[in-house]
């Protein structure tokens, strides 16, 4: 009998730096002032933590912030792949990890110069010939350089489909620059965002503007993960792991996945959705809030349908009804997300998720017993559910 | 002073004969010599019967926009804006994404009729690009 992770591991820690533009300091000090904050955060000694897992774009090998923040022996360590696609990742690896004994306290990050450092809006760039970089050259050969443009065409063909306006993008805009109001750790903070200001805003791309696409931050976070039974020992209510994968469907390519015959649906995002709500136990109508991530406005519509909160088309006039909104069906990002808190490449998301099951988020809801967190759209990805202890 | 040039692609054992071909004139389709299935953007194996033997189909270059998007910031050298990228379907099945040239940003269509021409930079760099059907091809 296959073990099971359902319920087996909680996050019991949250760590951050400050988000900003330019954070003056390295990002192995962003590392390990997110993993020192993280521990305060859960009340738990470093020479207790013998896992570590982040995303192969980290430049910190675990190593470095291992041996930087003072942590004795490791059982288990592991870097995964596809940008933002990793974030879920990084979670059913500390999972698996203290669901089987291979770790007892898992500590996962991400921590990175994205404004000052390599910006993600200003291209791709390599010297070896690997099959990656050969995958890429298809479309920078033609000047498709940037997440904004390969997101752009699967959007467009969606958008077109159903009828989607730049009206629609604008409500998944201004209701996650709403919550980043209350949130100062925000990019958006004290900067609200209205529809005549998105309108007039910077074209991107066809159909993306400047306010469609997420931000680029300077920043780390981190989190705790091991069993339940030991985060309720620690200092703050566990978020319970009720559901975890990462998913990957056929003919997936890194973001350009150009070349199956539907391309206005998101079938990796359609296989996590199966697999965590079969994992759980749990369908789309017993998730009270999400995080569904949120590089580009677009994204945040289709995983509506994905992960079947609405049906196929439908997902406009759910989000046109107000649902991402406070007091909606469905509140979205409540900390203002990868739109207005920053871009940790979708484990800051993660980090709300975790915080509204503590209760503890900015934009609280009055009830949740379960939230969900995607990972990055058009990568290979994955999805989470937490739950109440 | 010459303009900045395109990003070319690096010359891999998988990827280089593509660009050869497209040198000497030709939209070219792998093609796996043992169950006929055609596959792009190229790579070492069959993912239907995963024989690593191919050879190549010359495209007719006649194709249909599966979709599009028109790319205006940032702008990168060697390149014009308005920048329309389409993904084409050919008519043989495969599909391929390019620029599309010779039509107004407001003008492209999904569905609309395309065909291929070898675009050449002024560095001698050849690629293949598609212009509307209605203008010709090459």
């Amino acid at each position: 009998m296959p073990i099971s992770m359902k319920n087996e591991a909680a996050i019991a820690g949250i760590g951050a730096t400050k988000f900003s533009r330019n954070s003056g300091v390295s990002e192995l000090a962003l590392a390990c002032e997110a993993v020192s904050n993280c521990l305060d955060d859960a009340g738990l000694a470093p020479g207790e933590v013998d896992g570590l897992v982040t995303y192969t774009l980290e430049s910190n090998d675990e190593v470095e912030v291992a041996r930087a923040v003072g942590l004795g022996d490791l059982t288990m360590y592991a870097k995964i792949n596809y940008g933002g696609g990793a974030a879920v990742g990084l979670i059913q690896q500390a999972a698996m990890a203290v669901a089987t004994g291979a770790a007892k306290n898992v500590v996962v990050w991400r921590a990175m110069n994205g404004r000052s450092g390599q910006r993600m809006g200003q291209g791709v760039s390599g010297n070896i010939i690997s099959s990656d970089l050969i995958h890429w050259s298809w479309y920078m050969a033609y000047g498709m350089l940037t997440p904004a443009s390969w997101v752009a065409m699967i959007a467009n063909t969606y958008m077109h489909r159903f009828g989607v306006a730049a009206e629609h993008l604008a409500e998944v805009a201004i209701a996650q620059r709403n919550f980043a109001l209350n949130n100062p750790a925000a990019a958006g903070y004290g900067k609200p965002l209205t529809l005549q200001e998105y309108m007039g805003s910077k074209r991107i791309t066809e159909r993306l503007r400047i306010y469609d696409c997420c931000q680029e931050t300077d920043g780390g976070v981190a989190l705790l993960i091991t069993s339940t039974e030991r985060a309720r020992d620690l200092r703050h209510k566990p978020a319970v792991i009720r559901g975890v994968t990462q998913a990957s469907t056929r003919g997936q390519e890194q973001m350009t996945s150009f070349y199956r015959e539907e391309l206005d649906r998101l079938p990796e995002m359609e296989l996590a959705a199966r697999r965590v709500y079969a994992m759980s136990g749990l369908g789309p109508e017993d998730i009270d809030a999400a995080c569904l991530y949120d590089a580009f406005t677009p994204e945040v519509i289709m995983q509506l349908e994905s992960f079947g909160f609405c049906k196929r088309g439908e997902a406009k006039d759910f989000v046109a009804a107000g649902n991402l909104r406070l007091g909606g069906r469905l509140p979205n990002n409540t900390h203002g997300g990868l739109l207005s808190e920053s871009y940790i490449h979708g484990i800051n998301n993660i980090a709300e998720g975790a915080r509204l099951i503590r209760g503890t988020s900015c934009n609280q809801p009055d009830k949740v017993e379960h939230v969900l967190v995607s990972s990055g759209v058009g990568v290979p990805t994955g999805a989470v559910i937490f739950g109440k202890d | 002073m010459a303009r900045p040039g395109r990003i070319k692609p690096p010359m891999g054992h998988d990827n280089a004969w593509w660009w050869e071909q497209a040198a000497k004139g030709v939209l070219a389709i792998q093609r796996c010599t043992k169950c006929q299935a055609l596959r792009h953007p190229p790579r070492p194996m069959c993912g239907e019967c995963r024989s690593m033997d191919w050879d190549v189909l010359a495209a007719s270059g006649k194709g249909t926009v599966a979709s599009y998007t028109v790319l205006y910031h940032p702008q990168f050298p060697g390149f014009e804006y308005p920048l329309i990228i389409v993904l084409v379907d050919l008519e043989e099945g495969t599909r391929i994404t390019a620029e599309l040239k010779d039509c107004a940003p407001e003008a492209v269509d999904f569905g609309m009729a395309v065909t291929v021409y070898i675009h050449e930079d002024d560095d001698g760099f050849r690629i293949p690009m598609f212009r509307p059907a209605s203008q010709g091809g090459n």
